[in-house]
């Protein structure tokens, strides 16, 4: 898989990112070190604890690095999960909204495990 | 200093720091901080060194507006640009972060190049504008001197002529300056900068110009003048003014404008009797005012042609006794606070008149209306201090600290940070549970309360506690300086000092003390302490005491048989017993040999405690049984007297001793007359011993 059929795969601007950062060689670096951020995991046990304004910093970040790195879709519903959370409090929509940073989250992930050949 | 400058990063995604690092990281030297604390704790740590902050918005611990409301409280936001860096990007946002002074503002997501290039550019202009202010401060420097100089060439003229010492400006000049200074602590109702009482003082030189065309034979008559020669001798004050006033391209400056009110009106008296105009009270200008009673205090201390000098204080108390003209009545009180210190500022050799520091000030003062900025020349001596103290701070291996009031911050030197286990820089210490945890309750508190207790004049304060650090607690003493604000009012704003280890030595001292105090065999108080103890008890009158003597009995053929090692075996293990019997309240002794004392408090009846000791020392001790006489004195049959006391269990322990020992009894008159087992009690309190019963 090259990495633009990974950017494909996950719902990402493959010409966006290179046209920002400008090298192939710099993106593939940074695509394959998302899999290291805690973010998510930060994401998933604040919201288990109940702690909505650590999980609105764990949003805001996750939509930050997807920002950076054109993951257009996963970016789209981290943020408007960011938006939802900001005054800290759980409803529906919020539910909602989790389940589907969880489902783009995971068809990013996939993505670039196989990138990495896992 | 590295050659690279530094960037700083303060952005809580490790992969955002890492993009960023790679664009920036080929030409500068990239420092990462994961929350707005650490950021600022690395601002604290390399100061003008960081070339630029990029700052993140949403963090933990700290966010990116606290970071800049730091960097405002610390000044640093003028030193040091920031640009932020976020997805938020609504107008209010934006507005906020160019309102708390960011330079530049990048929204997500970024192209690597304008990061670039917007960082490449605040850094070169910043590095401008820093130069530019130090040529600032320069120019004004040598403008100021210059002036300077043509004004003090102008008013030695007049001196010489006038047959002064040459001293009079200078003295009028620092006197001008010193009052001004008071006067602005004292009142506001009088509201000049620093920068008025500058030039103030500046155009205080040409007070007396007008005597340039005074005939220099009523300048230098020796004895007193003619009506019509004072006459002549007072128009110099309206000469000066219309000297001045006839500059007429300079009328709009500041400098003459003052000038002008000083010539004119320093010969005006506050109760309206003066020349020339008779203004009255604060119609006389306050540059007048001061200047007047600066010019009197002179001329009296100093010889004339027609008079000699008089002495500091009778030249302050004949102005204040009202005996050489009428001054406003709070420019005396100025005078009266800044009297004692006259003689020496006046002392200073070749004062000149704009120091370096004076034009410092004056170049921050127009530089930015009222804000304090710092010439580049400045910055570069503040690093080579700063870089001197964390040097030494690293070497010395003490804990060493600053701390901020507001808001309150404690930074650590990176040594304390490590022993302590703590990070450099704690927020809000008072409340951090890890400073609880090593000061244990109320230190801090106590701390601070003697630090806000001291004053500009006492500022260090010593305080002693435990430091607990793990399983181990050590003696520490931190030495400190209350920090207090250098304008009036004067304002507590912190501390610096430092913790050091005292543990040993204390220790020492804390040994030496129970070497003292205590029997070295049995642990127990010697009788001495004890007797320190029970005679400080016995004043509490609403109290019933009552005092034991007793020894074992047959303990010398305990010593004969079984060895003296044996004998001092049963004499700790008395002592242990005894320890376990009596109360925490109680005072357990032992008085020398065999003999052992306790002193105990009472409700009602004394007899059930004293009953239940007793039986809990007598047994058995190997093969040798413990047996014990006992006497007892109590404090309402024989008074509050230690000796009294002492002497009476010694009789009664004598009496049981002579009815066949191994029993205790409480005195009683009838042995008022009996021989004791150990006294007499000598002057110093050491038992004299007495054995051969």
């Amino acid at each position: 898989m090259t990495l633009q059929e990974c950017y494909a795969a996950m719902g990402g601007n493959f010409d966006d990112v290179i046209g920002r950062l400008r090298s192939e060689k710099l993106v593939q670096k940074f695509v394959l070190k998302f899999l290291n951020d805690d973010s998510y995991e930060l994401l998933n046990s604040s919201i288990a604890s109940g702690n909505y304004t650590e999980a609105f910093r764990a949003a805001h970040t996750i939509k930050g690095v997807c920002q950076n790195l054109s993951f257009v879709r996963l970016q789209d519903s981290s943020a408007r999960l960011t938006e939802a959370l900001r005054d800290g409090n759980w409803n529906d929509e919020v539910a909602a909204l989790v389940e589907e940073v969880r489902g783009d989250y995971q068809a990013t992930a996939d993505a670039i495990r196989t990138l990495a050949g896992q | 200093m590295s050659m690279e400058q530094k960037i700083l990063i303060v952005d809580d995604s490790e992969m955002n720091r890492a993009i960023l690092t790679d664009i920036l990281g080929g030409e500068y030297d990239i420092i990462e901080a994961e929350n707005g604390v650490e950021g600022v704790a690395n601002i604290q740590k390399y100061g003008v060194e960081i070339a630029l902050v990029l700052l993140d918005v949403v963090m933990p611990v700290m966010d990116g507006f606290g970071v800049l409301d730091m960097m405002h409280k610390h000044r640093w936001i003028e030193d040091i640009p920031v640009i932020m860096i976020s997805s938020e990007s609504g107008s209010a946002f934006v507005e906020r972060a160019y309102e708390l002074g960011v330079s530049d503002f990048i929204s997500r997501p970024f192209d690597a190049l304008v990061v670039h290039r917007r960082v490449v550019n605040t850094i070169l202009l910043y590095a401008k504008q820093k130069k530019l202010i130090s040529m600032v401060a320069d120019q004004i420097y040598e403008n100021e001197q210059q002036s300077n100089l043509m004004i003090d060439i102008l008013s030695h003229i007049v001196e010489f002529r006038n047959g002064e010492s040459g001293q009079h400006v200078r003295h009028v000049h620092t006197l001008t300056e010193l009052l001004l200074t008071n006067l602005v602590q004292r009142t506001d109702r009088y509201p000049l900068t620093r920068r008025d009482i500058s030039m103030i003082s500046t155009a205080s030189a040409l007070h007396d110009i007008g005597k340039i065309s005074i005939d220099e034979a009523i300048l230098n008559k020796p004895g007193k003048l003619t009506d019509e020669e004072f006459i002549i001798m007072k128009s110099h004050s309206r000469i000066g003014a219309d000297m001045l006033e006839g500059l007429t391209m300079y009328q709009d400056e500041p400098l003459v404008k003052t000038a002008y009110q000083i010539c004119r009106w320093h010969h005006e008296r506050y109760d309206g009797r003066g020349y020339p105009d008779g203004l009255k009270g604060d119609e006389i200008p306050i540059s007048a005012q001061i200047v007047a009673l600066a010019d009197v205090y002179d001329a009296l201390t100093s010889e004339r042609v027609y008079k000699k000098a008089f002495s500091h204080d009778t030249a302050v108390e004949m102005i204040v006794a009202g005996k050489c003209g009428a001054f406003n009545p709070l420019v005396l009180e100025c005078l009266m606070d800044v009297a004692p210190r006259l003689q020496e500022e006046l002392g200073k050799e070749g004062k000149s008149y704009g120091s370096t520091d004076d034009v410092n000030n004056l170049a921050r003062e127009m530089m930015s209306s009222e804000e304090l900025t710092v010439s580049g020349r400045t910055l570069q001596l503040l690093e080579r201090e700063r870089e001197k103290y964390s040097f030494f701070a690293a070497m010395s291996q003490e804990i060493q600290f600053e701390y901020n009031t507001s808001p309150p911050m404690l930074t650590l030197s990176p040594w304390g940070a490590e022993r302590l286990d703590i990070s450099e820089l704690v927020m809000d210490p008072g409340n951090n549970p890890r400073v609880l945890e090593l000061l244990g309750p109320n230190v801090w508190d106590d701390v601070v309360k003697l630090l806000r207790a001291t004053d500009p004049e006492k500022p260090v304060i010593q305080y002693d506690f435990k430091l607990h650090l793990g399983e181990e607690s050590r003696w520490h003493r931190v030495v400190a300086r209350a920090m207090w604000s250098p304008d009036e009012p004067r304002e507590y704003q912190g501390a610096i000092g430092k913790a050091i280890d005292i543990h040993d030595s204390r220790t020492r001292l804390e040994d030496l003390e129970r070497a003292a105090t205590h029997d070295a065999m049995t642990g127990l108080l010697n009788h001495a302490s004890a007797k320190k103890l029970i005679e400080d008890r016995l004043d509490d009158l609403k109290c019933n005491y009552a005092l034991v003597i007793f020894d074992l009995d047959h303990f010398k053929s305990a010593n004969d048989t079984y060895g003296h090692m044996f004998g001092d075996e049963v004499l700790k293990h008395m002592a242990e017993k005894l320890k376990q019997s009596v109360r925490g309240s109680d005072i357990a002794a032992r008085v020398g040999g065999d003999e052992f004392l306790f002193f105990v408090r009472y409700e009602e009846e004394v007899e059930p405690i004293v009953s239940r000791i007793f039986h809990a020392l007598i047994g058995q001790y190997e093969d040798f049984t413990i047996s014990v006489s006992m006497g007892i004195a109590c404090a309402d049959t024989v008074g509050r007297v230690y000796d009294n006391l002492f002497r009476a269990a010694d009789q009664a322990l004598y009496a049981v001793k002579r009815a066949g020992r191994g029993k205790y009894r409480f005195y009683d008159d009838s042995m008022s007359q009996m021989l004791s087992v150990i006294s007499p009690i000598d002057k110093t309190g050491d038992i004299v011993e007495n054995k051969d019963r």
